[in-house]
């Protein structure tokens, strides 16, 4: 039983360091500023969902695994707040985007 | 082992979200970017107090995500209206 949750902890964080690369990559990698959007997002979803399940899977029934939560809520509920008020700024600000973009809407 | 892999990705992905944080032409490049090093630097801190058995660091982690939104709406109030003081509202005023 021990074993078998090592094993899927070991998967988990393997899988969300992965997945926070990858957002990171994105974030380099993609042009323009709204595309860079979705890079930070695979970062705040998959990376830090599937690190914290793995650690959670580590901490057992403790005070640990509630923190471990709280962190989790908070990434969960305060990241895409902070993510779309920055998308709206930009928006508002009239920032202009390439041709790998949409076109801003007209409002 | 594992929160040492773990840590290693994390700071890979920190590596490269500081270099579009230094490169990113526009202030909102950046503060995207600032708001990725901070979910990483909760990630890092959390994984870091498995690595080294000490998980009062996630403490430090809570702490540091409650500061790290403030900070991202801080720092775009003040690109909007100047002043961090400002009651916002008056949308016209510019």
């Amino acid at each position: 039983m021990s074993a078998a949750l090592d094993l899927l902890s070991w998967a988990l964080l393997v899988a969300g360091g992965a997945f926070c690369v990858i957002g990171a990559l994105g974030l380099v990698r993609l042009r323009g500023f709204f595309p860079r959007t979705h890079g930070a997002s695979v970062i705040d979803s998959a990376g830090a969902g599937l690190i914290l399940a793995g650690l959670l899977l580590q901490a057992g029934w403790t005070l640990v695994a509630v923190k471990l939560l709280v962190i989790g809520l908070l990434i969960f509920f305060a990241s895409p707040t902070a993510t779309h008020a920055l998308a709206n700024a930009a928006l508002e600000r009239g920032l202009k985007l390439d041709e790998h973009g949409a076109a801003p809407s007209k409002r | 082992m594992m929160f040492a892999a773990a840590a290693l990705a994390l700071l890979v992905a920190l590596g490269l979200a500081l270099s579009r944080a230094l490169a990113g032409p526009t202030v909102f490049d950046r503060a995207l970017a600032a708001n990725s090093i901070g979910t990483l630097a909760m990630l890092m801190l959390a994984v870091f107090g498995f690595l080294t058995g000490r998980p009062e660091f996630l403490d430090l982690a809570i702490l540091y995500g409650l500061l790290n939104v403030i900070g991202t709406i801080a720092v775009l109030k003040f690109f909007r209206y100047g002043d961090l003081g400002d009651p916002g509202g008056a949308e016209a005023k510019r």
